[in-house]
């Protein structure tokens, strides 16, 4: 049992730990330049959003881990920002006693003004009680019911994404009777106003608290129907999506059709090495070589360039990208048949390495062009149509995520793939049940390869010309990342985890010397918040099926007493 | 010759020799155990026979086939199946999956067939599914199938695990004490249990039991192992007045009821 004298030293050393992040985001730079994106003109931008952020997650956690009333929770919250605030301001007392742009060169007085609200040294106590005031709001949260935390939270996010993407959103709202008067009500030409942030918080606030009461209602209403009209709702519901994915490159423009197409390419990879992983237990940090092979073999059947060998159109070379990583990935799964767990993490990495230094080396580059790349890639045609650009190729990068995804959830149900999840599961056991395998792990290697090599097959074609170092180690990482953010296993996961860790980063392009900051503070938080992923591959099976007992705790053999012992 | 049979069966491990020029022969329809202290080589017998271990000496004949450098997938096929001592399920998958799983030998459907999702695939889906839910209730987990296996209690655990081996329809189960942590009552539940399998499916039980109320109660051959060498064989009655059984168990002071 925790003394109450150590649970409380616990909240306040836990908001110094806040109060220490606070400082490092500030010193890295970050607070300084995302405070040029006003999230609300003249209210917050995104690097004083940061820091208030990170107060009220200092009180979130403390009240939310605390026993007692709610009082209690409030008071921890309340310490716990104050803690954060405290941790913050020694920044700046220290920033005050020695030049830290010695050794920190962001350490600006920019920044110094930011975070003190302008006063220096003067301003430690208004630090110290803004974090207060955020941790006890966080406190606030936690204490909420959900029926008031759920449209709350909403309401903010939104406002804060309409804020973060004014631009993109003004742009997509430009033309058009009904658009431009949505862009007239919510935006002024330099962003979001408070007006306008109030009058998007309070629409979503009560769209989302009409549908959490209705949503029951109206869940009920379908279910109660006849099957065929079940069908036919979520037929609509299926339609409705596939309308919007297919307006979407029309509304958004070129650089949303960009981003789309990247994510759409990043799916098709995170399908593939899903599969690998998600499904076949295997896990594969090489995955970026499939994808490479589908590239180069587009690149080199297709090119114009003296590279190309066969002069193909890009719909004769896409099937033979398929099969060229479908045997690459039984030739690659051969010689770690044998190898488990973290020792066939190392030898997948060499694997990736093996192929990007292949393409760039000297030796082979009369065929594969060295490091100067195939180039002339022509663009697919398509009787008289030509899939010149981003906007264009991304039809195709849907219509292949859809494919891939529908092969893919074929495959989890089959018996394939309820030999893959048993060898996942049990690799010894899954043998003796009669499953070979060689098989079954040629196979997720194959497939999964060929799942990647259509993504890179795309690839080719995007850019019109290849190069070594698109095939990095770090794309393996990326895909390894979104699967594990969206959700091991599941096929609507890696859309999500896609969505949030390629989609997003692009969009806030100009920040890109803090992405590996945010990429890994993004992963460690979802992995102690909700390591499951974003959307869990059990969650549809749950729903499914209602009668399974969720609280069932699972009884240890090794806990029951031998009888007989 | 019997289903399965053992000539001079010898494993090591290292220095250790876990099995000693073992000679065995289990009769078709018959329930044969294999007794024995701690260590004896009882579950190491097991491996050896579904492949997980290769013996250096001797041969094993499974129907009349050499099944010595068979991998485990190989000899399933062949018709055996086997439960672990602790219970080895896919604890991620649910009942009805892991049946499915046990399945898979005398599944035919093609990954091809399933992603085009062809008639014959469908059907054979179908007909999969129907004989793991009527396996579900013939363990008695009837309406179970949708659980995930690591929430199931116990001795249910143990009796999907039965299910598991049974859906690969064996000839010959091997069950690696099927009464372990169970209660006397469970215990004889089980012993009904198993001699139903053998009377209704016609299928070969082999064995290892600690619980010697079980092994006296059901077996028709008992095989007593010490330090990898058979001591003893014959009708339990013959087994329990053994004196070199009885010299074996000596060390634990217990005859009926050495545990772990």
């Amino acid at each position: 049992m925790r003394t109450d004298r150590g649970s409380w030293g616990k909240v306040i050393s836990g908001g110094l730990i806040f109060g220490g992040a606070a400082a490092f985001v500030s010193l890295a730079g970050m607070v300084e330049a995302l405070g040029v994106r006003e999230i609300v003109i003249g209210v917050i931008d995104l690097g004083r959003l940061l820091l208030l952020l990170i107060g009220l997650g200092a009180g979130y956690q403390a009240a939310r881990r605390g026993i007692g009333g709610a009082l209690t929770a409030l008071a921890r919250g309340l310490l716990a920002g104050a803690a954060a605030g405290v941790g913050l301001s020694a920044l700046l007392v220290l920033a005050s006693v020695v030049n830290l742009r010695g050794m920190f060169i962001n350490a600006s007085p920019t920044l110094l003004e930011i975070i003190s609200f302008g006063r220096g040294t003067a301003g430690v106590p208004l630090v110290i009680a803004a974090g207060a005031v955020a941790g006890a709001l966080g406190a606030v949260a936690t204490l909420l019911p959900g029926a008031v935390r759920g449209p709350l939270g909403a309401g903010v996010t939104v406002t804060i994404v309409v804020g973060l993407f004014q631009e993109l959103l003004q742009i997509i709202l430009q033309e058009g009777g009904i658009r431009s008067a949505i862009r007239q009500f919510i935006f002024v030409p330099e962003g979001l106003p408070p007006r306008g942030a109030l009058g998007v918080f309070l629409v979503v606030l009560v769209v989302s608290a009409v549908w959490r009461s209705r949503q029951p209602v109206v869940r009920g209403w379908i279910l109660k129907r006849p099957p065929p009209q079940q069908r036919l709702v979520r037929l609509l519901g299926l339609l409705l999506a596939v309308a919007v994915a297919l307006l979407l490159p029309l509304a958004g423009g070129l650089f949303i059709s960009q981003v789309l197409v990247l994510v759409g390419l990043y799916t098709l990879m995170g399908l593939g090495l899903n599969l690998e992983v998600g499904f076949a237990g295997l896990l594969d940090l090489g995955f970026v070589a499939f994808f490479a092979i589908g590239a180069y073999t587009v690149g080199l059947l297709t090119s114009t360039g003296q590279y190309g060998i066969a002069h193909w159109s890009f719909w004769a070379a896409m099937p033979v990208a398929l099969v060229v990583s479908l045997i690459a990935g039984f030739l690659f799964g051969l010689p770690i048949l044998r190898i488990r767990g973290d020792y066939l993490a190392i030898a997948t990495l060499g694997f990736g390495e093996i192929i990007r230094l292949l393409a760039l080396s000297e030796a082979l580059r009369p065929w594969f062009g060295g490091s100067q790349g195939v180039l002339f890639v022509p663009k697919p045609i398509i009787g008289g149509f030509e899939f010149s650009g981003p906007a264009q190729i991304y039809y195709i990068t849907l219509a292949s995520s859809v494919l891939i995804a529908f092969v893919a959830a074929r495959l989890r149900d089959s018996r394939l793939g309820r030999a893959w999840m048993a060898m996942r599961e049990d690799e010894d056991v899954a043998e003796a049940m009669g499953i070979n395998l060689v098989n079954v792990k040629l196979l997720a290697y194959g497939i999964g390869g060929a799942f990647a090599g259509m993504g890179g097959a795309i690839f080719a074609v995007l850019l019109g010309s290849i190069f070594p170092h698109s095939f990095s180690l770090l794309i393996s990482i990326n895909v390894l990342a979104l699967i594990i953010v969206g959700g091991m296993g599941s096929l609507p996961g890696v859309v999500v985890g896609s969505l949030f860790l390629v989609g997003l980063p692009e969009l806030l392009r100009e920040f890109s010397d803090f992405r590996f900051l945010v990429y890994g503070a993004a992963l460690i938080i979802m992995m102690q918040v909700k390591p499951e992923g974003l959307w869990p591959a059990a969650m549809v099976r749950r729903e499914l099926h209602k009668e399974e007992p969720v609280g069932v705790v699972a009884e240890e053999p090794a806990a029951v007493e031998r009888v007989e012992a | 010759m019997g289903i399965l049979t053992s000539h001079q069966l010898t494993k090591r491990f290292g220095g250790l020799i876990a099995l000693s020029q073992l000679d065995l022969d289990v009769a078709e329809r018959s329930i044969h155990s294999i007794i024995g202290p701690n260590g004896a080589g009882k579950t190491t017998y097991f491996n050896c026979v579904t492949g997980f271990y290769r013996a250096e000496e001797g041969r094993t004949f499974f129907n009349g086939q050499a099944i010595d450098t068979l991998t485990p997938d190989r000899i399933t096929h062949l018709g055996t199946a086997r439960t672990y001592q602790n219970i080895r399920l896919f604890a991620n998958m649910t009942c009805l999956e892991n049946i499915l799983v046990g399945m898979h030998p005398h599944l035919k459907s093609s990954w091809v067939g399933a992603i085009l999702g062809t008639p014959r695939t469908r059907q054979d889906e179908e007909q999969a599914h129907t004989e793991a839910l009527r396996l579900l209730q013939f363990v008695g987990l009837r309406g179970k199938g949708d659980f995930l296996a690591r929430n199931l209690p116990y001795g249910e655990q143990r009796r999907l695990e039965i299910a598991r081996a049974l859906a690969s329809r064996p000839k010959l189960l091997l069950l690696d004490e099927p009464t372990a942590g169970m209660n006397p009552r469970e215990s004889l539940d089980t012993m009904a249990f198993i001699r139903r399998l053998r009377d209704e499916l016609g299928i070969t039980i082999l064995l290892i039991e600690h619980n010697m109320r079980v092994v006296m109660g059901i077996s028709e051959i008992v095989t007593v192992l010490d330090f990898g060498e058979k001591i003893a064989e014959g009708p339990p009655e013959q087994i329990r007045s053994d004196p070199r059984v009885i010299e074996a168990y000596l060390g634990t002071r217990r005859v009926a009821g050495v545990g772990a």
